[in-house]
Protein backbone atom coordinates (compact mmCIF):
# COMPACT_ATOMS: atom_id res chain seq x y z
CA UNK A 1 0.00 0.00 0.00
CA UNK A 2 2.02 2.95 -1.18
CA UNK A 3 1.04 6.56 -1.61
CA UNK A 4 -0.22 6.13 -5.18
CA UNK A 5 -2.56 3.33 -4.16
CA UNK A 6 -3.97 5.37 -1.33
CA UNK A 7 -4.45 8.33 -3.63
CA UNK A 8 -6.27 6.21 -6.24
CA UNK A 9 -8.46 4.63 -3.57
CA UNK A 10 -9.47 8.01 -2.18
CA UNK A 11 -10.04 9.40 -5.68
CA UNK A 12 -12.30 6.54 -6.71
CA UNK A 13 -14.19 6.83 -3.43
CA UNK A 14 -14.77 10.51 -4.09
CA UNK A 15 -15.82 9.92 -7.68
CA UNK A 16 -18.26 7.11 -6.88
CA UNK A 17 -19.83 8.83 -3.88
CA UNK A 18 -20.27 12.15 -5.70
CA UNK A 19 -21.62 10.26 -8.70
CA UNK A 20 -24.19 8.62 -6.45
CA UNK A 21 -25.16 12.01 -5.05
CA UNK A 22 -25.64 13.41 -8.57
CA UNK A 23 -27.72 10.40 -9.58
CA UNK A 24 -30.04 10.98 -6.63
CA UNK A 25 -30.21 14.73 -7.36
CA UNK A 26 -31.09 14.02 -10.98
CA UNK A 27 -33.96 11.71 -10.15
CA UNK A 28 -35.09 14.09 -7.44
CA UNK A 29 -35.23 16.75 -10.14
CA UNK A 30 -37.22 14.39 -12.32
CA UNK A 31 -39.70 14.14 -9.48
CA UNK A 32 -39.79 17.71 -8.16
CA UNK A 33 -39.63 19.99 -11.19
CA UNK A 34 -42.98 21.47 -12.21
CA UNK A 35 -43.53 20.38 -15.80
CA UNK A 36 -42.23 18.13 -18.55
CA UNK A 37 -39.87 20.63 -20.15
CA UNK A 38 -38.17 21.26 -16.83
CA UNK A 39 -37.98 17.56 -16.03
CA UNK A 40 -35.92 16.97 -19.16
CA UNK A 41 -33.11 18.88 -17.48
CA UNK A 42 -33.40 16.87 -14.29
CA UNK A 43 -32.92 13.67 -16.25
CA UNK A 44 -29.89 15.09 -18.02
CA UNK A 45 -28.10 15.61 -14.68
CA UNK A 46 -28.28 11.85 -14.12
CA UNK A 47 -27.18 11.24 -17.66
CA UNK A 48 -24.12 13.48 -17.68
CA UNK A 49 -22.67 13.91 -14.20
CA UNK A 50 -23.89 10.65 -12.71
CA UNK A 51 -22.72 8.48 -15.59
CA UNK A 52 -19.34 10.20 -16.02
CA UNK A 53 -18.43 10.16 -12.34
CA UNK A 54 -19.57 6.60 -11.65
CA UNK A 55 -17.87 5.15 -14.74
CA UNK A 56 -14.62 6.94 -13.91
CA UNK A 57 -14.76 5.70 -10.34
CA UNK A 58 -15.31 2.13 -11.48
CA UNK A 59 -12.48 2.43 -14.04
CA UNK A 60 -10.04 3.45 -11.32
CA UNK A 61 -11.18 0.56 -9.15
CA UNK A 62 -10.72 -1.94 -11.98
CA UNK A 63 -7.21 -0.83 -12.91
CA UNK A 64 -5.62 -1.73 -16.25
CA UNK A 65 -7.73 -4.72 -17.25
CA UNK A 66 -10.24 -5.71 -19.90
CA UNK A 67 -12.94 -4.60 -17.46
CA UNK A 68 -11.76 -1.03 -17.88
CA UNK A 69 -12.04 -1.36 -21.65
CA UNK A 70 -15.64 -2.54 -21.31
CA UNK A 71 -16.42 0.28 -18.88
CA UNK A 72 -14.98 2.83 -21.29
CA UNK A 73 -17.04 1.38 -24.13
CA UNK A 74 -20.19 1.59 -21.99
CA UNK A 75 -19.24 5.13 -21.01
CA UNK A 76 -18.72 6.32 -24.57
CA UNK A 77 -21.95 4.69 -25.64
CA UNK A 78 -23.98 6.33 -22.87
CA UNK A 79 -22.16 9.61 -23.54
CA UNK A 80 -23.41 9.62 -27.13
CA UNK A 81 -26.84 8.02 -26.83
CA UNK A 82 -28.01 9.75 -23.66
CA UNK A 83 -28.32 13.23 -25.24
CA UNK A 84 -29.68 11.72 -28.44
CA UNK A 85 -32.51 9.99 -26.59
CA UNK A 86 -33.28 13.15 -24.60
CA UNK A 87 -33.35 15.15 -27.82
CA UNK A 88 -35.67 12.58 -29.39
CA UNK A 89 -38.14 12.83 -26.51
CA UNK A 90 -38.09 16.65 -26.56
CA UNK A 91 -38.39 16.77 -30.34
CA UNK A 92 -41.35 14.36 -30.34
CA UNK A 93 -43.11 16.54 -27.77
CA UNK A 94 -42.43 19.69 -29.81
CA UNK A 95 -43.62 18.15 -33.06
CA UNK A 96 -46.98 17.25 -31.54
CA UNK A 97 -47.48 20.98 -31.06
CA UNK A 98 -46.73 21.25 -27.37
CA UNK A 99 -44.82 24.43 -26.46
CA UNK A 100 -42.89 24.97 -23.24
CA UNK A 101 -44.26 27.59 -20.88
CA UNK A 102 -42.15 30.71 -20.96
CA UNK A 103 -40.80 32.70 -18.06
CA UNK A 104 -42.26 36.18 -17.59
CA UNK A 105 -41.02 38.74 -20.07
CA UNK A 106 -39.71 36.19 -22.54
CA UNK A 107 -41.29 34.98 -25.75
CA UNK A 108 -40.25 31.63 -27.06
CA UNK A 109 -39.06 31.13 -30.59
CA UNK A 110 -41.61 29.43 -32.79
CA UNK A 111 -40.22 26.57 -34.88
CA UNK A 112 -40.24 27.05 -38.64
CA UNK A 113 -43.15 25.34 -40.29
CA UNK A 114 -42.15 21.85 -41.29
CA UNK A 115 -40.77 21.65 -44.77
CA UNK A 116 -42.94 20.11 -47.46
CA UNK A 117 -42.42 16.41 -47.96
CA UNK A 118 -38.84 15.54 -48.60
CA UNK A 119 -38.74 12.15 -50.23
CA UNK A 120 -35.20 11.09 -49.40
CA UNK A 121 -35.49 12.28 -45.82
CA UNK A 122 -38.61 10.59 -44.52
CA UNK A 123 -37.79 11.03 -40.83
CA UNK A 124 -37.79 14.80 -41.16
CA UNK A 125 -41.19 15.23 -42.75
CA UNK A 126 -44.46 16.28 -41.21
CA UNK A 127 -46.71 14.09 -39.11
CA UNK A 128 -49.61 13.87 -41.45
CA UNK B 1 -9.59 -2.40 -42.14
CA UNK B 2 -13.09 -2.30 -40.72
CA UNK B 3 -13.05 -6.08 -40.31
CA UNK B 4 -9.78 -5.92 -38.39
CA UNK B 5 -11.28 -3.28 -36.13
CA UNK B 6 -14.32 -5.44 -35.46
CA UNK B 7 -12.12 -8.44 -34.70
CA UNK B 8 -10.04 -6.40 -32.26
CA UNK B 9 -13.28 -5.35 -30.57
CA UNK B 10 -14.31 -9.01 -30.30
CA UNK B 11 -10.99 -9.93 -28.66
CA UNK B 12 -11.25 -7.03 -26.24
CA UNK B 13 -14.80 -7.92 -25.28
CA UNK B 14 -14.31 -11.66 -24.82
CA UNK B 15 -10.79 -11.75 -23.40
CA UNK B 16 -10.65 -15.50 -24.06
CA UNK B 17 -8.25 -17.02 -26.56
CA UNK B 18 -9.58 -20.53 -27.13
CA UNK B 19 -9.65 -21.62 -30.79
CA UNK B 20 -13.41 -22.24 -30.73
CA UNK B 21 -14.25 -18.74 -29.48
CA UNK B 22 -11.82 -17.08 -31.87
CA UNK B 23 -13.48 -19.06 -34.64
CA UNK B 24 -16.89 -17.77 -33.58
CA UNK B 25 -15.43 -14.25 -33.56
CA UNK B 26 -14.06 -14.60 -37.08
CA UNK B 27 -17.35 -16.03 -38.33
CA UNK B 28 -19.45 -13.22 -36.85
CA UNK B 29 -17.03 -10.58 -38.13
CA UNK B 30 -17.34 -12.00 -41.64
CA UNK B 31 -21.15 -12.17 -41.45
CA UNK B 32 -21.32 -8.57 -40.25
CA UNK B 33 -19.01 -7.46 -43.04
CA UNK B 34 -21.17 -9.23 -45.62
CA UNK B 35 -24.43 -7.71 -44.30
CA UNK B 36 -22.85 -4.26 -44.17
CA UNK B 37 -21.61 -4.46 -47.75
CA UNK B 38 -25.14 -5.44 -48.87
CA UNK B 39 -26.62 -2.49 -46.96
CA UNK B 40 -23.97 -0.24 -48.45
CA UNK B 41 -24.93 -1.29 -51.96
CA UNK B 42 -28.53 -0.43 -51.04
CA UNK B 43 -28.17 3.19 -49.92
CA UNK B 44 -24.47 4.15 -50.17
CA UNK B 45 -24.67 6.28 -47.05
CA UNK B 46 -21.20 7.32 -45.90
CA UNK B 47 -19.85 9.24 -42.98
CA UNK B 48 -16.46 10.80 -43.52
CA UNK B 49 -14.86 11.97 -40.33
CA UNK B 50 -13.14 15.30 -40.74
CA UNK B 51 -12.00 16.11 -37.23
CA UNK B 52 -8.56 16.71 -35.87
CA UNK B 53 -8.10 14.23 -33.00
CA UNK B 54 -5.90 16.51 -30.94
CA UNK B 55 -8.35 19.41 -30.96
CA UNK B 56 -11.19 16.96 -30.30
CA UNK B 57 -9.45 15.82 -27.12
CA UNK B 58 -8.96 19.42 -26.06
CA UNK B 59 -12.59 20.17 -26.79
CA UNK B 60 -13.74 17.17 -24.72
CA UNK B 61 -11.72 18.39 -21.75
CA UNK B 62 -13.26 21.86 -22.07
CA UNK B 63 -16.68 20.23 -22.39
CA UNK B 64 -16.15 18.30 -19.16
CA UNK B 65 -15.40 21.52 -17.29
CA UNK B 66 -18.47 23.12 -18.85
CA UNK B 67 -20.63 20.13 -17.83
CA UNK B 68 -19.36 20.38 -14.27
CA UNK B 69 -20.28 24.08 -14.11
CA UNK B 70 -23.72 23.55 -15.65
CA UNK B 71 -24.40 20.66 -13.29
CA UNK B 72 -23.68 22.89 -10.34
CA UNK B 73 -26.23 25.49 -11.38
CA UNK B 74 -28.92 22.95 -12.24
CA UNK B 75 -28.30 21.25 -8.91
CA UNK B 76 -28.86 24.55 -7.12
CA UNK B 77 -32.18 24.98 -8.95
CA UNK B 78 -33.36 21.47 -8.10
CA UNK B 79 -32.40 21.61 -4.46
CA UNK B 80 -33.61 25.11 -3.65
CA UNK B 81 -36.97 25.35 -2.02
CA UNK B 82 -38.73 27.58 -4.55
CA UNK B 83 -37.03 26.21 -7.67
CA UNK B 84 -36.26 29.46 -9.55
CA UNK B 85 -37.07 28.04 -12.98
CA UNK B 86 -36.81 30.46 -15.89
CA UNK B 87 -37.70 28.49 -18.97
CA UNK B 88 -37.04 29.80 -22.41
CA UNK B 89 -36.98 28.46 -25.96
CA UNK B 90 -34.56 30.30 -28.23
CA UNK B 91 -32.62 30.04 -31.45
CA UNK B 92 -28.91 29.28 -31.58
CA UNK B 93 -27.13 29.68 -34.93
CA UNK B 94 -24.45 27.15 -35.77
CA UNK B 95 -21.45 27.56 -38.06
CA UNK B 96 -20.22 23.98 -38.51
CA UNK B 97 -19.99 22.83 -42.09
CA UNK B 98 -20.11 19.06 -41.78
CA UNK B 99 -23.01 17.02 -40.45
CA UNK B 100 -20.77 15.44 -37.85
CA UNK B 101 -19.74 18.83 -36.49
CA UNK B 102 -23.36 19.88 -36.18
CA UNK B 103 -24.19 16.64 -34.39
CA UNK B 104 -21.32 17.19 -31.97
CA UNK B 105 -22.52 20.72 -31.25
CA UNK B 106 -26.15 19.66 -30.75
CA UNK B 107 -25.15 16.74 -28.55
CA UNK B 108 -22.87 18.95 -26.46
CA UNK B 109 -25.73 21.39 -25.92
CA UNK B 110 -27.96 18.58 -24.75
CA UNK B 111 -25.22 16.99 -22.65
CA UNK B 112 -24.69 20.11 -20.57
CA UNK B 113 -27.56 20.08 -18.09
CA UNK B 114 -29.82 23.09 -18.30
CA UNK B 115 -29.92 23.31 -22.09
CA UNK B 116 -31.49 20.90 -24.57
CA UNK B 117 -31.53 20.98 -28.34
CA UNK B 118 -35.17 20.54 -29.23
CA UNK B 119 -35.27 21.03 -32.98
CA UNK B 120 -32.83 21.41 -35.84
CA UNK B 121 -33.48 23.82 -38.67
CA UNK B 122 -31.54 24.79 -41.73
CA UNK B 123 -29.02 26.95 -39.90
CA UNK B 124 -30.35 27.25 -36.37
CA UNK B 125 -30.98 25.00 -33.43
CA UNK B 126 -33.97 25.54 -31.20
CA UNK B 127 -32.65 25.27 -27.67
CA UNK B 128 -34.67 25.01 -24.49
CA UNK B 129 -33.09 26.34 -21.32
CA UNK B 130 -34.11 25.67 -17.74
CA UNK B 131 -32.60 28.68 -16.01
CA UNK B 132 -32.18 31.13 -18.87
CA UNK B 133 -30.16 34.25 -18.49
CA UNK B 134 -28.72 36.61 -21.03
CA UNK B 135 -25.20 35.17 -20.79
CA UNK B 136 -26.37 31.85 -22.21
CA UNK B 137 -26.33 33.10 -25.78
CA UNK B 138 -22.70 34.13 -25.41
CA UNK B 139 -21.73 30.81 -23.77
CA UNK B 140 -23.37 28.82 -26.54
CA UNK B 141 -21.71 30.98 -29.20
CA UNK B 142 -18.35 30.15 -27.64
CA UNK B 143 -19.16 26.44 -27.71
CA UNK B 144 -20.12 26.88 -31.37
CA UNK B 145 -16.73 28.45 -32.13
CA UNK B 146 -14.88 25.67 -30.34
CA UNK B 147 -16.73 22.91 -32.18
CA UNK B 148 -16.09 24.67 -35.49
CA UNK B 149 -12.37 24.71 -34.68
CA UNK B 150 -12.38 20.94 -34.19
CA UNK B 151 -13.42 20.50 -37.79
CA UNK B 152 -10.67 20.32 -40.38
CA UNK B 153 -11.43 21.61 -43.84
CA UNK B 154 -11.05 18.98 -46.55
CA UNK B 155 -9.64 16.24 -44.35
CA UNK B 156 -6.29 17.83 -43.52
CA UNK C 1 -18.18 2.16 -1.34
CA UNK C 2 -20.01 0.18 -3.98
CA UNK C 3 -22.71 -0.46 -1.41
CA UNK C 4 -23.23 3.31 -1.14
CA UNK C 5 -23.50 3.59 -4.92
CA UNK C 6 -25.86 0.60 -5.16
CA UNK C 7 -28.17 1.90 -2.46
CA UNK C 8 -28.33 5.40 -3.91
CA UNK C 9 -28.95 3.99 -7.38
CA UNK C 10 -31.80 1.91 -5.96
CA UNK C 11 -33.27 4.95 -4.22
CA UNK C 12 -33.19 6.99 -7.41
CA UNK C 13 -34.68 4.10 -9.37
CA UNK C 14 -37.62 4.12 -6.95
CA UNK C 15 -38.05 7.89 -7.44
CA UNK C 16 -37.95 7.52 -11.22
CA UNK C 17 -40.49 4.69 -11.01
CA UNK C 18 -42.77 6.99 -9.03
CA UNK C 19 -42.51 9.56 -11.85
CA UNK C 20 -43.18 6.77 -14.33
CA UNK C 21 -46.44 5.91 -12.62
CA UNK C 22 -47.46 9.49 -11.89
CA UNK C 23 -47.08 10.61 -15.50
CA UNK C 24 -48.95 12.80 -16.28
CA UNK C 25 -48.14 12.83 -20.01
CA UNK C 26 -46.79 10.17 -22.33
CA UNK C 27 -43.50 12.04 -22.75
CA UNK C 28 -42.92 12.16 -19.02
CA UNK C 29 -43.23 8.41 -18.98
CA UNK C 30 -40.91 7.86 -21.93
CA UNK C 31 -38.36 10.15 -20.27
CA UNK C 32 -38.70 8.21 -17.02
CA UNK C 33 -38.26 4.87 -18.81
CA UNK C 34 -35.12 6.16 -20.52
CA UNK C 35 -33.72 7.50 -17.27
CA UNK C 36 -34.58 4.23 -15.54
CA UNK C 37 -32.67 2.36 -18.23
CA UNK C 38 -29.56 4.48 -17.69
CA UNK C 39 -29.78 3.89 -13.95
CA UNK C 40 -30.18 0.15 -14.57
CA UNK C 41 -27.01 0.06 -16.67
CA UNK C 42 -25.07 1.76 -13.89
CA UNK C 43 -26.67 -0.47 -11.27
CA UNK C 44 -25.74 -3.67 -13.10
CA UNK C 45 -22.18 -2.41 -13.41
CA UNK C 46 -21.96 -1.55 -9.71
CA UNK C 47 -23.53 -4.89 -8.81
CA UNK C 48 -20.81 -6.63 -10.81
CA UNK C 49 -18.16 -4.97 -8.66
CA UNK C 50 -20.13 -5.57 -5.48
CA UNK C 51 -20.41 -9.32 -6.04
CA UNK C 52 -16.95 -9.59 -7.60
CA UNK C 53 -18.30 -10.84 -10.93
CA UNK C 54 -17.19 -8.41 -13.64
CA UNK C 55 -19.03 -10.49 -16.26
CA UNK C 56 -22.05 -8.40 -15.33
CA UNK C 57 -20.56 -5.59 -17.42
CA UNK C 58 -21.46 -7.50 -20.60
CA UNK C 59 -25.06 -7.46 -19.49
CA UNK C 60 -24.81 -3.76 -18.71
CA UNK C 61 -23.47 -3.04 -22.20
CA UNK C 62 -26.27 -5.05 -23.78
CA UNK C 63 -28.83 -3.24 -21.65
CA UNK C 64 -27.47 0.13 -22.74
CA UNK C 65 -27.90 -0.87 -26.39
CA UNK C 66 -31.43 -2.18 -25.89
CA UNK C 67 -32.45 0.82 -23.82
CA UNK C 68 -31.48 3.32 -26.52
CA UNK C 69 -33.07 1.39 -29.37
CA UNK C 70 -36.19 0.81 -27.28
CA UNK C 71 -36.65 4.52 -26.50
CA UNK C 72 -36.26 5.50 -30.14
CA UNK C 73 -38.64 2.73 -31.23
CA UNK C 74 -41.34 3.83 -28.77
CA UNK C 75 -41.07 7.47 -29.88
CA UNK C 76 -41.09 6.55 -33.54
CA UNK C 77 -44.14 4.39 -33.03
CA UNK C 78 -46.09 7.14 -31.30
CA UNK C 79 -45.13 9.64 -33.96
CA UNK C 80 -45.84 7.59 -37.07
CA UNK C 81 -47.90 4.67 -35.70
CA UNK C 82 -45.47 2.35 -37.47
CA UNK C 83 -42.05 0.93 -36.65
CA UNK C 84 -40.96 -0.30 -40.05
CA UNK C 85 -40.61 1.70 -43.26
CA UNK C 86 -42.25 5.02 -42.51
CA UNK C 87 -42.75 6.30 -46.04
CA UNK C 88 -44.46 3.07 -47.13
CA UNK C 89 -46.95 3.08 -44.26
CA UNK C 90 -47.64 6.77 -44.84
CA UNK C 91 -48.62 6.10 -48.43
CA UNK C 92 -50.89 3.31 -47.25
CA UNK C 93 -52.56 5.68 -44.81
CA UNK C 94 -53.32 8.34 -47.40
Amino acid sequence: MNAVDVFLEVLSWALIVSGSVFVIIGSLGLWRLPDFWARLHGASVTESAGVILLIWGMCIQAGFTLITVKLIIIGIFLFITGPTATHAVANAALVTGWRPSEAEGLTGAEPEPLRPENEDDALDGGEE
Amino acid sequence: MTLAGLFALWLLMSGLFKPLLIGFGLASVLVVGWITSRMDAQDGDHLDIRLSPLRLAGYLLWLLAEIARANWSVMRIILSRRMPVRQHLFRVPFSQKTDLGQVIFANSITLTPGTITVETERDNFLVHALGYDENDDEALAEMDRRVAQVETAGGV
Amino acid sequence: MFLVAAVSLLVSMVIVLARLFAGPTLYDRVLAVNSFGTLTVLFIGVLGFLTGRPDFLDIALLYALINFVGTIAILKFFRYRAIGDVSASRELGQ
